[in-house]
């Protein structure tokens, strides 16, 4: 059984500090639903409040439709997954897995049941009587949701559970937690800094900044795009371009930038005289001229060859360097180092958004 | 040669043994990457903190031990007579515990006092530590760094009044004519005044108040390392706080629990100002009892041994218990 979460104009405050500010969510039941943010944005207070550690300072959150208003974390259907996982290191595998179901009164042989059930689940068949601490990384991240699956929640709430891992090993433990959570069907609730894992693994994600949710939707969306400046920055590479609108249309807005007049899509509906912020992803230049207001000019800075994709830094109009990425067979000349090239984008893959708080480095 | 000369005689053998063991070490077994203790502070200094550390080790805490060992092992004798034909070694002195030599009855009033500051050694220990447990839980998981301070002062500076002093103050307090007696009469919650002394309430307030601290530091110590997730882990599996602490908490600072609670039972069993000054008339701590063969019957072979009975036992009872409850010694001091 799962259950959708819903948070209701939820604020927690810590004395003079708001952590989470007026966050209005409907996750379905179901759904694997990702909070993707930098540290400190709110998304830990967010699930702590949502497994009841914390009491919203205003509005409610509500699971499968109830209020749980007043309910403690050992009454909601939920269970939590640490960040350090928290396994009890005195306990055994399954005494680990099965300790929720121990302090229900279920019977010893159901437990046993229960634990093989569930180590065959994941992939640790005949190794309850082992001590937490004999198992490695990756088998204690399986333990730790075989643990948390035995109370058999409604939502499973999964606190940046493979940061401790290390990346060969994260990347296979995002597939394994799809596929454990198409198997067993609950709502996932997943809090990570880590736009891989939110982009690959999720349905849709929450994006939040300084206690704000700024966008929810899916990953393509969050990508192609991103509602405000932050989540254009922070969601994978972008190139950003400061200036203010001079033409805006249906068809989009010019902004007279550092480099010249630029062009982009205008969702936002900007008017002239706005001020705003050009994105254009590394991937969406091309080291080739293109129409007058898609092309800039800049030195090369340097030239990175990665393999499947080769970057191009070239001085931007501040601090930060304009990325341009190639793919192998693009089939262009890459420009050398040093040299004045001349970059061009597509119009359409150029995005106006209002300024705003960019995410930082 | 008398045994007592033979006593003197066993740090030099424990020196001798160790110096071979060192000899021994540094022909066969030395590692030419770390430089010897000699190397490292040169001759001289070496010398001088060999000789720090033995006289600390064997002239203030063996020897004196070992001088009393052997003295539990002589018969009473006047000072003129020692060394003399009735200086003799015999196990005469641990046989009066049960057997009174001028009666040849059992010695049944030593063996009761021993067995009830036993029982009540342990049961201060228990007492002791459900009082301290909820404080230094939540002085290690719960409390803000202010209270905490506040609490530790309030736990510390009770400590700088002497014990006896203290037991004192607390026998005030607690006497018929004492402060909470009038209190309360005063009040009309009773008529006459409860016996707080003689019915040994006095007795166990006294010497639990005494052994806070001795308690509460290696409690906190252990539980205030406990990972914070853990407790949450367990609650949020649903587990409600009396699990928590009896599957989580109290498991993991079991060596801290092993540590507070044999310290409070060997001080307890040892004690002597709290159970003198708060006893009630018919409560006979053991310790008084070899107290008054020191000073007031100036039989010290036999104190020796009395005492000796009691440290034996103790430690017999606290490694038993250790035993049960699966720590090992080690565990305890870490």
């Amino acid at each position: 059984m799962s259950a959708g979460v819903e948070l209701d104009h939820v604020t927690v405050r810590f004395g003079q500090f708001t952590a989470v500010d007026n966050a209005t969510l409907d996750i379905k039941g179901g759904e694997f639903f990702s909070f993707l943010g930098p540290s400190g944005c709110g998304k830990t207070t967010i699930l702590r409040t949502v497994s009841g550690f914390l009491d919203p300072s205003e509005g409610s959150v509500r699971i499968g439709g109830q209020d749980m208003g007043g309910i403690g974390p050992n009454k909601r259907p939920t269970a939590l997954i640490f960040q350090n996982l928290a396994l009890f290191p005195l306990m055994t595998v399954a005494e680990n897995i099965t300790y929720g179901l121990r302090v229900r009164g279920t019977s010893k042989a159901d437990r046993r049941n229960k634990a093989g059930e569930l180590l065959d689940l994941i992939a640790l068949p005949g190794q309850g009587d082992k001590l937490v601490s004999e198992l490695s990384g990756g088998q204690k991240q399986r333990v730790a949701i075989a643990r948390a699956l035995a109370v058999q929640p409604q939502v499973l709430l999964l606190d940046e559970p493979l940061s401790a891992l290390d990346l060969k090993l994260r990347q296979h433990m995002r597939n394994e937690l799809r596929a454990i959570q198409k198997q067993v069907g609950i709502t996932f609730i997943y809090i990570t800094h880590d736009q891989g894992e939110a982009l690959t693994m999720s349905d849709r994600i929450a994006v939040m900044s300084d206690g704000v949710i700024q966008q929810v939707a899916d990953g393509k969306t969050v990508y192609d795009a991103p509602d405000t400046a932050f989540v254009a920055s922070f969601v994978g590479e972008n190139n950003p371009f400061t200036g203010t609108v001079t033409k805006a249309g249906k068809d989009g807005a010019v902004l007279e930038t550092a480099f010249g007049p630029l062009r982009g899509r205008n969702p936002k509906g900007l008017k002239a005289g706005d001020k705003a912020i050009l994105f254009v992803r590394p991937e969406s230049f091309m080291p080739v001229k293109g129409a007058a207001d898609t092309t800039l000019a800049a030195k090369v800075i340097s030239v990175a060859f990665e393999g499947n994709v080769t970057h191009v830094y070239l001085k931007g109009a501040n601090k930060k360097d304009i990325t341009l990425t190639v793919g192998r067979h693009g089939g262009v000349k890459i420009p050398e180092q040093g040299a004045k090239a001349q970059i061009s984008y597509d119009a359409e893959q150029g995005l106006v958004l209002p300024e705003g708080t960019m995410a930082r480095e | 040669m008398s045994s007592r000369a033979l006593i003197f005689l066993v740090p030099v053998v424990v020196i001798a043994i160790f110096w071979a063991m060192s000899n021994r070490e540094a022909k066969f077994a030395h590692d030419p990457t770390h430089k010897s203790f000699f190397e490292r502070n040169g001759t001289g200094l070496g010398i001088v903190f060999i000789a720090l550390v033995a006289f600390w080790t064997l002239f203030l805490v063996v020897l004196p031990y070992l001088y009393m060992v052997q003295e539990s092992f002589h018969p009473r004798l006047a000072p003129m007579k020692r060394g003399g034909p009735e200086d003799f070694l015999t196990i005469g002195q641990y046989k009066s515990f049960f057997v009174e030599p001028t009666s040849g009855d059992w010695n049944i009033n030593h063996m009761k006092a021993f067995f009830w500051s036993i029982a009540y050694s342990v049961i201060v220990t228990a007492l002791n530590f459900a009082i301290c447990y909820p404080i230094a839980f939540y002085m290690a998981q719960a409390g803000t760094i202010q209270k905490v301070r506040l609490i530790m002062l309030g736990l510390i500076v009770p400590y700088w009044v002497n014990e006896i002093l203290r037991a004192f103050a607390m026998r005030l307090l607690l006497t018929t004519k004492g402060l909470i007696n009038q209190t309360l009469m005063g009040l009309g919650i009773i008529d006459t005044p409860f016996d707080f002394l003689g019915t040994d309430v006095g007795l166990f307030t006294g010497l639990s108040y005494a052994y806070l601290l001795v308690m509460v530091f290696p409690l906190y110590n252990a539980i205030e390392s406990l990972d914070k997730n853990q407790i949450e882990a367990a609650r949020d599996l649903g587990a409600p706080w009396w699990r928590i602490h009896k599957d989580v908490v109290m498991p993991y600072a079991k060596p801290g629990i092993a540590s507070g609670c044999t310290m409070v039972f060997m001080l307890a069993a040892g004690s002597l100002a709290a159970p003198q000054f708060l006893g009630g008339p018919r409560t006979l701590w053991f310790t008084s009892i070899v107290y008054d063969f020191f000073f007031q019957a100036f039989n010290w072979p036999r104190g020796a041994a009395y005492a000796f009975i009691l440290l034996a036992c103790c430690i017999a009872f606290v490694m038993l218990m250790l035993r049960l409850f699966k720590v090992s010694l080690g565990e305890t001091i870490r």
